[in-house]
């Protein structure tokens, strides 16, 4: 099996336990965990096929966008998750069920 | 099997099976930590497809930011969760996981059979640029050549979201002092 299929089979079961990890679990943050995991997976898809492009760097370059906008999104996503927090005395999604007024 | 393939294995092997350990385990920090594995096993997946400068800077935002930032938001939010969640019996497949195992096991069987009828080292670029012995220039000047020209357009826009996202993030998690 060549390089390029294990970097792909790898991503692929990153990618599963991420979508399991998002199914499952009843905190918030480990549900952010789950969709880091996956970002992850698709960071690696795109630097496995950058190695072939070396003129362009194309896949690099891509990564690293998506490395600071995954990194955005966290920042965002706890703020969030702190502001429900405040508002709910929890962060399981399943007992968020409250509109604010 | 030359030390390169070994330390790959090695890297994929620590990458899937912390994964697993994140999504199995109960204990909220202990999971975090697993990530952190994780993510410096990829970093060094990395390092094998060349791409160095991705690998550092893996390292310093997610090792360095975003975990610091998911271990900030944990403990102040959450700490009788932490308390509820691990009085629970700990066992891993349980009727509500089912579901979710089942769609992703599923989702595994379709990605693994599109990858094999795909046939990635068959693809046509893929074969001319292994067949084309150009030598490989200076990988980090290359990077920040083509992000000042051929990717200029991406990045001004990626700065413009990056600050949107900060003032968004600063903005939602103010303390209000007229509410509450």
């Amino acid at each position: 099996m060549s390089m390029l299929s294990s970097f792909l089979l790898i991503s692929a079961g990153l990618f599963c336990i991420g979508i399991f990890i998002v199914l499952s679990k009843r905190n918030a943050i480990q549900i952010l965990i789950g969709i880091e995991l996956m970002i992850n997976a698709a960071i690696l898809n795109l630097v496995a096929f950058g190695k072939y492009d070396n003129l362009a760097n194309s896949g690099q370059v891509f990564a690293l966008f998506a490395i600071v906008l995954a990194a955005a999104a966290v920042a965002v996503a706890l703020a969030i998750i702190l502001n429900v927090y405040r508002q709910y005395k929890t962060i399981d999604p399943a007992k968020v069920e409250r509109l604010k007024d | 099997m030359s030390i390169n393939q070994i330390l790959f294995y090695v890297m994929g092997f620590t990458a899937l099976a912390s994964a697993l350990v994140v999504a199995a385990s109960k204990n909220l920090v202990r999971s975090v930590f697993m990530f952190f594995v994780t993510l410096f096993a990829l970093a060094g997946l990395y390092v094998f497809a060349l791409a160095d400068f991705v690998a550092v800077t893996q390292i310093v935002i997610y090792v360095g930011g975003v975990l610091v930032l998911m271990l900030f938001a944990f403990m102040l939010s959450n700490k009788e969760t932490l308390n509820n969640l691990q009085s629970k019996g700990s066992k891993f497949i349980t009727i509500n996981n089912m579901a979710a195992l089942l769609v992703a096991t599923l989702f595994m069987i379709i990605l693994v059979n599109a990858i094999i009828k795909a046939q990635p080292d068959h693809i046509g670029w893929i074969q001319r640029s292994l067949r084309s012995d150009t030598p490989r220039k200076d990988n980090m000047g290359n990077i920040g050549v083509n992000l000042m020209t051929r990717y200029l357009l991406p990045f001004e826009v990626i700065s413009i979201v990056v600050m949107m996202a900060l003032i968004g993030s600063v903005h939602l998690s103010r303390k209000e002092e007229h509410k509450l």
